[in-house]
C-alpha cells in the first residue's frame, strides 16, 4: 500500500507538472512533448489502479495517434518559433487576471464538491459488481462493450468515419498547374481520334507534327 | 496520507481540468495549444470516470472512457484540419491575429 501511494504521488506529480508545462511552454513542439509525457503518466496511473486495457488504449490512441498528429501539424505550419507573449502582451491585457480568477474559482468549486461529497448510503448495493470476477479487465470490458453497449460502439465507429471524411474534405484542394490523369477521357477515346491514316506520296516522305 | 482513496484521484482530475481551463483562457500563442488544452480537459474527465469505475466496482465508467477517447481523437483530427485550412487561407494561427469576428 505504501508503494501504491508512492507511485500515485510520483505519477500525479509528473502529470501535473507536465500539464503546466503544456500551457506555459514557449515552444509549441515542447508543448506537444509535455502532452505526451502527461498522457504516459496518466496511463501509468490507469494501469496501476486496475484499468489495464484503458491504460494501453490511451497509450496507443493518444501517444501513438493524437500526439503524433499534433507534431505533424506543428511541423507543417512553421509555428514552433513564434515567440510566446504571455504576461507581456502589449495592448489591453485584461483577460489575464480575469481568466486566472475564473479558473481559480472553478478549481475551488471542484475542490469543495470533492471535499463535501460522499456516497449515498445504499449506492453500493445497486451496482452490478461485474469487476469482481476471475476474468481479466480486457475480457470483462469486451463482454460488456459488445453486448450492452453495441449501439454506442457502432455509433462511435460512425463518428470516426465522419471525422476521417471531414478531415479529408476540409484539407483537400485543387491546385492550378498540376497535371492529373483524366480517366474518363482516356477510356472514352476512340480509334478515329487516335489514329490517322495518311496517303503518302512517293519520294516525299511524311511530316510528323506531334 | 498513505491510503490512496477516491478523493486523491478526483483531486488530480480537478487540478488537471483547471490547468486545461487556464491554458484556454490565457493562451496568446496559437490555436494548437488551445486544442492541447482541450485534450487535457478530456483527460481529466477520463481520470474521474476511471477512478469512479474502479472504486465503485462498476464497469460503465471504463466503457464511457473508451467513447470519450474516440470522440477526442475525432475532435483532434477535425480541429487540426480546420487549423491547417485556416493557416493556408490567413497565413497565421496566432490567437491575437484571428480577429475576423471582432471578438
Amino acid at each position: 500500500m505504501l508503494a501504491h501511494a508512492i507511485f500515485f504521488y510520483f505519477f500525479s506529480f509528473v502529470a501535473i507538472i507536465s500539464a503546466i508545462m503544456v500551457t506555459v511552454s514557449k515552444n509549441t513542439v515542447h508543448s506537444v512533448f509535455f502532452l505526451i509525457l502527461d498522457f504516459i503518466s496518466i496511463s501509468c496511473l490507469f494501469i496501476m489502479i486496475g484499468a489495464e486495457f484503458l491504460g494501453m488504449i490511451m497509450l496507443i490512441v493518444y501517444v501513438g495517434a493524437v500526439a503524433v498528429l499534433f507534431l505533424f501539424v506543428v511541423m507543417m505550419l512553421n509555428v514552433a518559433q513564434q515567440k510566446n507573449q504571455w504576461f507581456k502582451s502589449s495592448d489591453t491585457s485584461t483577460h489575464i487576471p480575469i481568466g486566472l480568477i475564473v479558473s481559480l474559482i472553478i478549481f475551488f468549486e471542484l475542490i469543495i464538491v470533492i471535499g463535501g461529497w460522499k456516497y449515498k448510503p445504499d449506492i453500493i448495493e445497486n451496482f452490478t459488481d461485474n469487476l469482481i470476477s476471475n476474468s481479466t479487465n480486457t475480457h470483462t470490458i469486451g463482454s460488456v462493450l459488445y453486448t450492452e453497449y453495441i449501439h454506442l460502439f457502432q455509433i462511435s465507429g460512425m463518428i470516426l468515419l465522419v471525422a476521417m471524411i471531414g478531415a479529408i474534405v476540409l484539407t483537400f484542394r485543387k491546385r492550378e498547374g498540376v497535371k492529373r490523369q483524366n480517366y474518363f477521357s482516356q477510356i472514352s477515346r476512340e480509334k478515329n481520334q487516335g489514329v490517322e491514316l495518311v496517303e503518302v506520296k512517293s519520294n516525299e516522305g511524311v511530316k510528323i507534327d506531334v | 496520507m498513505f491510503e490512496v482513496s477516491l478523493g486523491h484521484y478526483l483531486t488530480l482530475g480537478a487540478i488537471i481540468f483547471t490547468i486545461g481551463v487556464i491554458g484556454i483562457f490565457l493562451n496568446r500563442k496559437n490555436v494548437i495549444v488551445i486544442l492541447m488544452s482541450i485534450e487535457l480537459i478530456l483527460l481529466a474527465v477520463n481520470i474521474n470516470l476511471v477512478s469512479f469505475s474502479i472504486f465503485l466496482q462498476d464497469l460503465s465508467g471504463q466503457i464511457f472512457t473508451l467513447f470519450i477517447l474516440t470522440v477526442a481523437a475525432a475532435e483532434a483530427a477535425i480541429g487540426l484540419a480546420i487549423i491547417v485550412v485556416y493557416y493556408r487561407n490567413a497565413g497565421t494561427i496566432r490567437v491575437e491575429e484571428i480577429e475576423n469576428l471582432k471578438g
